[in-house]
Parts: structure tokens; C-alpha cells; sequence
């Protein structure tokens, strides 16, 4: 079959789809977007967390039919020329980053949270983050990157604020 | 290299402004790729014509294989080959002993032993083919309990005896006696490493009959030689190079899909991905040896150790891996960092027809941890003492000798790293039951208490633990350093075959480098069989021994570049140093720069770097220098256990170890933290449930690990007491927080309920019952 879908902006079209094939398959081996990982393929893990119409989901447990005509972002879309996002920033400076194959559904994850909430407590991160493993940080690691993280997006804000721009919102 | 060089007066040191060096805390260089998903692990590697490999694997424990029809799967549409035992050019391979067949050879061992391969345009396609191969099996009498294996008339795993290594330890009076006497029986469940990334890589054939794999693994050159061996070619022929790895943790010592990837790639000429999902990846490593375990401790009443008895029974399931060395860890370290004059062990490695087992973090420790550990309690309690005193009356000191009557010549703080532990502050009072947070209670948002019949808990572990291979094991690493001037900027190339699967040794490699030659810029070459091997990256061993090779290379690398300097200068090159981007004098006087001496040319050094000789045991006695070095941890563990349905909560999980020298004092944070949620689960968790030899819970749904939930906050407390004998004096870091974290959460446990528990993981029901 064919997929027609927006990813990361971008208008994409893939043609032989099996229809038993994930969002997941179709990003990593039909449009080369493999930062969305396969960790466990059913849903446990949250490590290939992509937005679907700025909702974040599994994509290994949506079936590739579903996205037509949908909007996808996936980890690769969320730097942008000025660099790389504040969440991304974050977990590279605070050590949250180990091998790395959890840090794309958690770049997405943490993304989505600070987007909803300002300042979260350390509970709510928890409580956001519980869909995701990590096997080799521990996660504080990844705790004080979502902290720093939401500091530093609170800071952009206010200067956004100050200087009387819109500036980036999520 | 002919310009005459200026001198110019003494000026402040070159390399005072380096970032990055030894002791600071540098950022990956990968980070930036990880967290856009653009860092190529071996899942995302792709290749023009690629096609996808798939593997069948036993239904069965034990059986014959009577006949294997591959035609149906063949005619599928889309498939390209069908390969079984047949198709094998070469023999056996295994770690330490060459006795698993690459597919199965008339016979199924375990259930899940691969025995046939596919490749074919899609991995569905694969996956559908391999289904249609008609393997017809005729059942055998299987063995899945590790003592029944030692009986003589238990089934045959290999048809040599079922026992794989006995090891004997006996130190002091046979007969020893001691006014107070405890024991207990302890059994330990089967832990999987879990890495999140799955088995994968890429094997691309040249027209050569040559072969070039990248692959996700822990030891690029023992990979290598297995995979010659299984494919008849010579290492020339069989190329490797490091994919990304998605963590590791002992579960890619073992080869996977390695030769099978190879094997389709040669038959069909075309590249072959092979990617585990996770189903298939708990069938596709080996685990961590499930243990059965008796000790017994005397001690007087004054709190002494007398003696200690113990046997150890290592479950290796039906290939040997690496479990002859586990069951020598377990025996000459499983008594724990204890002084113990009298001494009887025996430490047991048995083949049965379960899953088999080999290398995960803290290998062979982290079993023995949980009965030592249990028992000093127990001692303790008996005897109405501290639990934190008892272990520091007999706690190891530098200058003592253990149980192989091995001398500990470096630090060895038992009662320090306790007293730390017991020292820092305990965690608030549970709230009261109007004002608590479900979160923070056993059950979480289950909402299954609001703190009623919830009790709390606290418990003590430390462990020593041997850093790189043991008895006598030829353990090296092989670095290359090549210092040169790119855009007038002096640039070094680190080359070694070690592999980086998340710890963090690419940046140590890199500071490293800074710090010997005094140059900011380190490029990191990708790992890779063109370069001697670097040893496993296991048994915390590679900041240790690739970090010597590194350091070593580069002051050959240094040396080389003042020899040519004095040649220049016609100075001796014992008056010159090397400062950066300048070839200083004993002076002080800038006497060249390395522009002058260098040029065009670039120097470059490969050395080939052991730490000290370590010994095999006496086979009677099991005395002997057996170990490099020891690295020593201690947890303490706070929880609360919900007493009415048996779950826990770990409140909090403080720490203290000794690295000797925190290279990368960030990373080292790091490794304790992740280490400790390992343990932590094997205490509470984690565990491959096997029933007469079948794997029940293949999936992240039914083998759980530790969330952002499960874990606590952890207080850390770094030592660095160098250790002489090793490069900046550092000591292995990775894997004593996995061994002593497990041991204080069940002791938590135990001193919250009262229970004997004397079984991991604890599940509810252990806690409900009786």
C-alpha cells in the first residue's frame, strides 16, 4: 500500500507498505528516520516515542495504515538550525546520555512533559517518564536533565517575554 | 622539519587553558548524534541490495534432530537462502571453550539454540519462510536443575559429564570450630543484562569470498577469531568494525548474530542485516547464572570469623561461555571482603539443558553477595551487634590477604565506605497517612496502601570485587596514537579496538590523550580489527588496561617527537619537553614549535600494553595470585515494604566506592547510579522464568526492570585512594555497584518484615507468606 504522511514537516510518500508493517518499520527502513529505536517492539520500552498529531504515542504500535494524512514528528525533528533543542542540550550536559538507545523515545518524552508543564516537581517527571527504560543511567541522570532542561526553557520564555516575542514554545 | 627555530623566552605552560583532561568531566563526543537519534547503532545500518537474515531457533530442551526439510521455506517468494548445520564451513565456537555449533548439529540443547537461518527482502517475509522449515525432533531426557546434573545417571548435556569446573579453596584448619555457628541456604534467580539495544549488525561480503562485519559487541577480536573458525577463513578475510551498541553489560561477550549474519552474506552475496526484537533477544545471549548457594560462618563471640564453608552451584545451561570463570570469581571472592583465616570452598559449574548462562556485570560476585551478606546479618544478629560493625570488625585492610592468600597491596576501606554509608543523612519519615503521596508508597498510583501495614526498613552490603581477567589470563590491550598537524592545529588520532558501549571509554581515551600530549583536539577513530585487540570491554577493566595502552602510546608518541626534536636541535632529548604545540627546554625556553619538527610527517605509535601477571590457582588449594586488582563498594538501603501485599518500595539507595582516580568524575557517577538500579532489580525484580528448561517471559512485558519510579534517589560517595600499581591509579568502577546494591535491599527488606528470605528475586508472595 501506499503512505502519504507529514513527517517532520515534510510531506512523505512511500509506496509497497506491507500492511503489517508499524509506523516504527516504515520510519527506520522506509523514509532512513532510524532515530525512533527498537528496543522491544511492543510497546514496553517507550524508546521509539514519536508525536502523531502532537500526541506523543508508541510508533511501534501503530500500524502504518494509520498514518495517512497525519502529522508525525519523530526525535530527528526536534533540533532546528539554531541547534539542538533545550531538552536534547540538557541531556547531553547532565550525563543522561550512556549508550544512548533510550535517549531518543526520552528526548520526546521529556519534550512532550515540558511542553504541558512548566516547572514539573520531580514526581510529575517521574510519573511522565515511567513509560520509558533506561537500562544504564539509573535515571537521576535523566531527572536533573529534565530539571535543567525546564529551567533553562523557563528562562527562554521570560526573555521571549521581555523582549515582546512570541519565541519558541515548546 | 629544516626551518631553523626561534628562541623565544619562557612563557606560561601551553596546555594550562586544555579542557578535557584526566579528572575533569568532558561530554561525550556521541552525545550530540544520541540525542538527535542520528548515532548509527548496529540496527540502523544499511546497505544498497541489503537483504534480512532471520534465525529458527529449538522449540525443544533436548532433542534429536531426525530430519530438516528446507524446501518450502526455499520456494517462498522473496527468500533468498535457507542454511542449516550443513552449510557450516568451520567447527565450534564458544568464549573459553569451542563447544556450541554455530547451528545445530544433530542435536538441540536448550530450548532456543539456533537452528536454521533465512534471508530473504523483508524481515516478515524471513520470519514467514523460517516457519515453513520442517525440523522433525525426536525428544530427549533433559537435565534443568543444576545439582540432579551432578547425579550419575542425569541425562548427558555433551555426553563428557555434566560438570564444567569444580573449584577447591581450602585454607587454614580443615577442621575448624567456632563457639557461634550460622548458616543458611541461599538461591538466586536468573538476571538478564536487558540492554535496550537488540543483537544487531551488518555483514557485507566483497568479491573476494571476504567478508566485513559491523556489529554490536563487547570484544571486536574474540568475535574475530570465532567467527574464522566457524567460517574457515583467516582473519584477513573477516574484517570487524564496531556498530553502536545500545549497552551491553556482559550480554555481547558471546557471539550472536555474528557468524549467522556472515554465513548468509557469503551465501548470497549480498549485505545481510540481522536484527534481533526482544523475544528473540533473551534467547539470542546468555545470562546471568542462576546459583544455588550454602554457607556456612563461624565466628567467637567476640564477633571474629572464625571459618567459613561454602559451595556454590553455578547453573551454566547447555554451553560453557564463560562460566569455567564465573564459578573462579564466585570461589575466590565469595566470601565477600572479609578476613576469614579458615577456609573451605567449593565453587561448581554444571552444564544442564537450560538457557545458557555466561558474563553479566559483577559476574559470578553479585550471587555469592546476597548469601555472605545475608549471613553477616544473621551473625550479627545473633550476637546482638551492629550490622555495620560486625562487617567493619572484619572487614578487609590494605596489607591483609584473602582467601587465595592473595596480598591486598592497594586500599581495600571496608569500614571506611561503610562508615560513609551509615553516615549520611537517612530519608524523611514516611508521611502521615493524610498528607502522603501515593508515589512515594509501595504500589505507587495502584493505589494500594495509603500507608497502612506499610513498615520500613534499613540494610547494609559491601563487596569487593576483581577488576580484568583473572588466573593467569593473558589480559592487553593494543592502543595506536598518531599526533600530526591538520589546518596548523596539532591533532592526535586515538585508535583502539575497544569497545565503547555506553560507559563512557571514548571520552576516557580522549582525556587520556589530552593530558599526555597537551593537545585539545582527540579524534576518535572508529573501533575496528585494523588495530591489536583491546581485551573485552568487561570485568571493569578497560579505563584500567585500554586506558594503559593509550597512556603508553602516547608517550611513545611523545618520546618519538622529542627524539626528532634533539635531532633538530641537537639538544639531548632527556633536556626537552613536549608542551602542547611547543618543544619546551628544561629551561623553560620555547625552543621549537611542533609545526617545526613535525611538518608535514605525523608520528605514529602503536603499543601493545599488560597490566601485571595474574596466576591460576593451585588446583588442590585454590591459593594463588588470582586477581589485578580489587574494587570495593558499600550500599545502604532504605524501604518500605507494604507487609499486607508484599510490595516494596525502595525509599532511598546511598553509596560509597573507591575508583582509585575518578578519570571522568561525571561518567563515574554515572556507572554507580546505573549499576546500583541493576542490583536493585535482581533483588526485587528481575528474573528469566524457567520451567524444565523453557523460557516463560521472553518479553519487557513479563521480565520487568527498574522505571524512573522503582528507583530512588541515590547519595554517592566517591573515594579515590590510588591504587599504585595501575595507570593515574585508577580502579574498575562498573561493576561493584551491581554487586553490593542487591544484598543491601533484600537485608532492607528482611529487617523490615522479619523474613528469612533467603531467595532472590523477593517477590510478593515471599513476603505475604507464612
Amino acid at each position: 500500500m501506499r503512505i502519504t504522511t507529514t513527517v517532520n514537516g515534510a510531506r512523505r510518500e512511500v509506496d509497497d507498505v506491507w500492511e503489517g508493517e508499524s509506523l516504527l518499520y516504515v520510519l527506520r527502513e522506509r523514509m532512513g528516520l532510524p532515530g525512533s529505536k527498537n528496543a522491544c517492539e511492543q510497546g514496553e520500552c517507550g524508546s521509539c516515542t514519536v508525536y502523531l498529531d502532537g500526541i506523543p504515542v508508541c510508533s511501534c504500535l501503530v500500524a502504518a495504515g494509520q498514518v495517512c494524512d497525519r502529522e508525525i514528528v519523530t526525535v530527528e525533528g526536534l533540533s532546528d538550525q539554531q541547534g539542538l533543542h533545550p531538552v536534547q542540550q540538557a541531556f547531553i550536559e547532565c550525563g543522561a546520555v550512556q549508550c544512548g538507545f533510550c535517549t531518543p523515545g526520552l528526548v520526546v518524552t521529556a519534550h512532550d512533559l515540558l511542553a504541558r508543564t512548566e516547572h514539573p516537581t520531580d514526581p510529575e517527571i517521574r510519573e511522565a517518564l515511567a513509560g520509558n527504560l533506561c537500562r544504564c543511567t539509573g535515571y537521576e541522570k535523566i531527572l536533573d536533565a529534565v530539571r535543567l532542561a525546564a529551567d533553562r526553557l523557563a528562562a527562554d520564555r521570560l526573555a521571549d517575554i521581555r523582549a515582546g516575542s512570541s519565541g519558541r514554545l515548546t | 622539519m629544516t626551518s631553523t627555530p626561534t628562541k623565544v623566552p619562557a612563557a606560561p605552560s601551553d596546555t594550562a587553558s586544555l579542557r578535557g583532561r584526566i579528572g575533569d568531566s568532558p561530554l561525550r563526543p556521541d552525545g550530540t548524534l544520541k540525542v538527535q537519534g542520528e548515532f548509527a547503532f548496529g540496527s540502523d545500518l544499511w546497505a544498497d541490495e541489503m537483504i534480512w537474515g532471520v534465525t529458527l531457533r529449538s522449540p525443544h530442551v533436548h532433542a534429536r534432530i531426525v530430519s530438516i526439510d528446507v524446501g518450502p521455506a526455499l520456494a517462498t517468494s522473496g527468500v533468498y537462502a535457507v542454511l542449516t548445520a550443513e552449510d557450516v564451513p568451520g567447527g565450534n565456537v564458544g568464549l573459553e571453550h569451542a563447544d556450541q555449533p554455530v547451528l545445530a548439529t544433530g542435536v538441540v540443547r536448550y530450548h532456543g539454540e539456533p537452528v536454521a537461518l533465512v534471508a530473504a527482502d523483508h524481515p516478515e517475509i524471513a520470519r514467514q519462510a523460517a516457519k515453513k522449515i520442517r525440523v522433525v525432533y525426536e525428544e530427549l531426557p533433559a537435565v534443568t536443575d543444576g545439582r540432579r546434573a551432578l547425579e550419575p545417571d542425569a541425562p548427558q548435556v555433551h555426553g563428557s559429564g555434566n560438570l564444567l569446573r569444580h573449584l577447591k579453596i581450602r585454607r587454614g584448619d580443615p577442621d575448624p570450630v567456632a563457639p557461634l555457628v550460622v548458616s543458611l541456604d541461599f538461591e538466586v534467580g536468573m538476571q538478564d543484562q536487558a540492554f535496550l539495544g537488540p543483537e544487531s549488525g551488518l555483514a557485507v561480503p566483497d568479491d573476494a569470498g571476504g567478508i566485513d562485519l559491523y556489529v554490536a559487541t563487547q570484544w571486536l577480536h574474540a568475535d574475530q577469531r570465532q567467527i574464522c573458525q566457524a567460517l574457515g577463513l583467516p582473519p584477513e578475510k573477516v574484517r570487524l568494525t564496531l556498530a553502536g551498541v545500545g549497552g551491553a553489560f556482559g550480554g555481547r561477550e558471546d557471539l550472536s548474530i555474528h557468524v549467522h549474519a556472515c554465513l548468509l552474506a557469503l551465501r548470497t552475496g549480498k549485505p545481510i542485516k540481522m536484527v534481533y526484537n526482544r523475544e528473540e533477544s533473551f534467547f539470542g545471549h546468555v545470562h546471568r547464572h542462576p546459583a544455588s548457594l550454602r554457607y556456612e560462618f563461624g565466628a567467637g563471640h567476640d564477633g571474629l570469623l572464625h571459618y567459613a564453608k561454602a559451595e556454590l552451584l553455578f547453573d551454566g545451561g547447555a554451553y560453557a561461555s564463560s562460566t569455567a570463570a564465573v564459578v573462579g570469581n564466585g570461589g575466590t571472592l565469595g566470601l565477600g571482603p572479609y578476613n576469614i583465616p579458615n577456609v573451605q570452598v567449593d565453587s561448581y559449574g554444571v552444564y544442564t539443558n537450560n538457557p545458557p548462562c555466561g558474563a553479566m556485570r559483577g559476574f559470578g560476585c553479585v550471587q555469592a553477595a546476597f548469601a555472605h551478606e545475608a549471613l553477616m546479618d544473621e551473625l550479627a544478629d545473633r550476637l546482638a551487634m551492629s550490622r555495620v560493625a560486625i562487617r567493619q570488625l572484619n572487614g578487609m585492610r590494605e596489607g591483609d590477604r584473602n582467601i587465595t592468600g592473595q596480598l591486598i597491596d592497594s586500599a581495600a576501606p571496608v569500614a571506611e565506605l561503610l562508615q560513609l554509608v551509615q553516615d549520611m543523612p537517612l530519608p524523611a519519615e514516611r508521611l502521615s497517612e493524610d498528607e502522603f503521596d501515593l508515589l512515594s508508597l509501595p504500589g505507587g498510583v495502584s493505589n494500594t496502601t495509603h500507608g497502612e501495614g506499610v513498615v520500613r526498613g534499613i540494610g547494609y552490603a559491601v563487596t569487593y570485587k576483581n577488576v580484568g581477567f583473572s588466573e593467569g589470563f593473558d589480559d592487553y590491550s593494543t592502543a595506536r596514537v598518531r599526533l600530526e598537524i591538520t589546518a596548523d592545529e596539532p591533532t592526535v588520532t586515538v585508535h583502539t579496538a575497544a569497545a565503547e558501549v555506553g560507559q563512557g571509554l571514548i571520552t576516557v581515551e580522549q582525556q587520556i590523550c589530552r593530558t599526555e600530549l597537551g593537545v585539545q583536539r582527540v579524534v576518535v577513530h572508529p573501533r575496528d580489527t585494523q588495530v591489536g585487540s583491546a581485551g573485552s570491554t568487561s570485568a571493569s577493566r578497560q579505563t584500567y588496561v585500554t586506558g594503559g595502552a593509550v597512556k603508553a602510546a602516547c608517550e611513545a608518541v611523545r618520546a618519538k617527537v622529542l627524539e626528532r626534536a634533539s635531532t633538530m636541535l641537537d639538544i639531548e632529548p632527556s633536556e626537552l619537553v613536549l608542551d602542547g604545540a611547543r618543544i619546551v627546554s628544561i629551561t623553560g625556553a620555547v625552543v621549537a614549535s611542533l609545526q617545526d619538527v613535525l611538518g608535514t610527517d605525523a608520528v605514529d605509535e602503536t603499543v601493545k600494553w599488560s597490566h601485571r601477571p595474574t596466576y591460576p590457582v593451585d588446583p588442590e588449594t585454590g591459593q594463588g595470585d588470582a586477581h589485578v586488582q580489587y574494587a570495593f563498594s558499600a550500599h545502604r538501603a532504605v524501604v518500605d515494604v507494604d507487609t499486607e501485599l508484599g510490595l516494596v518500595k525502595v525509599v532511598a539507595l546511598d553509596t560509597a566506592q573507591d575508583v582509585g582516580k575518578a578519570i571522568n568524575p561525571d561518567a563515574v557517577v554515572g556507572q554507580i547510579q546505573g549499576g546500583s538500579a541493576q542490583g536493585m532489580g535482581l533483588a526485587l525484580m528481575e528474573e528469566i522464568i524457567v520451567t524444565g528448561g523453557r523460557v516463560l517471559n521472553p518479553s519487557f512485558t513479563d521480565y520487568l526492570i527498574p522505571t524512573i519510579l522503582d528507583m530512588p534517589p541515590m547519595r554517592i560517595k566517591v573515594l579515590e585512594y590510588a591504587d599504585p600499581h595501575a595507570p593515574y591509579g585508577v580502579r574498575g568502577v562498573g561493576e561493584p555497584p551491581t554487586i553490593s546494591s542487591g544484598p543491601a535491599v533484600a537485608a532492607a527488606i528482611r529487617q523490615a518484615t522479619g523474613k528469612a528470605l533467603r531467595r532472590v528475586p523477593i517477590r510478593p508472595e515471599h513476603i505475604t507468606e507464612g
